[in-house]
């Protein structure tokens, strides 16, 4: 129990530094990195209260495809230059109304957390978790039997945000050869060959 | 403050929130941060569904979790893409430039 409270606040408390250095960093490149770490310590979070499958899930997932997605955009997008200029001067009305949302936000969270009551035997809904399979098994026996309609629709999910990430980044260049399929599907033979006859000691000429 | 409970994962999950929601509202940089921003706050919900489910014996919340792990991947995927769009045609993604519909 001691050791899991130690990890508990050495991951908590890299996550919150990670997340707070991920929205007060100087440059974009390092909120990215700080993003990374910050999946990464939730990951083992989520693997230490026993949610195997989702921590190795954010870490692959996350941590490998969508944080990764991140890092290639700002490298793509010459962001550097920008310098930050938060705080500093300009008519920037709404820092103040944020500040106060976000802290009443925070402050609302914590009252909730700290008055609430954790029932003593609470009845679980319709699966009880059975201790002899493991967390993996656990969901695969729940999501692809109840819960199939909710991962096809995932499925689907994904599928859309592809094509359209796709349809808009996608754009035409000029000045590149591309291949026309359709002329040169529909070409016929009496443009394509042609035939000519050949006297005898004169050649042919071609390519005129 | 020894014994780990739910308490603690959910203040966790509501210390996180907070500071995805401060990122939003103090970001003069860029529109990316926003972007993470947006990410650090679907974390936090995932902690506190993910808390839930294991401290109440049910694993639906993991499912939960999982569907909004989908919907925050095809978040990122779209946003990135309509940012790289916006990059493009204007040439800045500071969040001050951003005004074209300011009416």
């Amino acid at each position: 129990m001691i050791a899991h409270s130690i990890f508990f606040y050495f991951f908590s408390v890299i996550a919150i530094f990670s997340s707070l250095m991920v929205i007060t960093s100087r440059s974009t490149i390092n909120s990215v990195f700080f993003l990374i770490l910050d999946f990464i310590s939730v990951g083992c979070l989520f693997i230490m209260v026993g949610a195997e499958f989702l921590g190795m899930i954010l870490l692959i997932v996350y941590v490998g495809a969508v944080a990764v997605l991140f890092l290639f955009v700002v490298m793509m997008l010459n962001v550097a230059e920008q310098k930050q200029s938060w705080f500093i001067g300009r008519k920037s009305t709404h820092i103040p109304t944020g500040l106060v949302v976000s802290v009443l936000i925070l402050l609302e969270l914590l009252v909730v957390v700290g008055g609430w009551k954790f029932k003593e035997d609470i009845m679980s809904s319709s699966t009880l978790i059975l201790s002899d399979i493991s967390n993996t098994h656990q969901l695969g026996l729940v999501m692809y039997t109840d819960y199939i309609l909710y991962f096809q629709l995932a499925g689907i999910v994904l599928l859309l945000a592809m094509i359209g990430a796709i349809l808009l980044t996608f754009r035409q260049r000029e000045g590149v050869k591309k291949q026309s399929y359709i002329n040169q599907v529909t070409r016929s033979p009496l443009t394509a060959v042609e035939l000519v006859e050949v006297k005898s000691n004169q050649g042919v000429k071609i390519d005129d | 403050m020894i014994e780990i409970g739910l308490g603690h994962y959910l203040s966790l999950g509501a210390i996180i929130f907070f500071l995805g929601v401060i990122g939003i509202f103090l970001n003069r940089k860029n529109v990316i941060v926003i972007l993470m921003s947006i990410e650090l706050i679907l974390l936090a919900v995932n902690i506190n569904l993910i808390s839930f489910s294991i401290f109440s014996g049910d694993i639906i919340g993991q499912i939960f979790t999982m569907l909004i792990l989908t919907v925050a991947a095809a978040e990122a995927a779209i946003g990135l893409a309509i940012i790289v769009v916006y990059y493009r045609n204007r040439g800045s993604i500071r969040v001050e430039d951003i005004h074209g519909m300011k009416g």
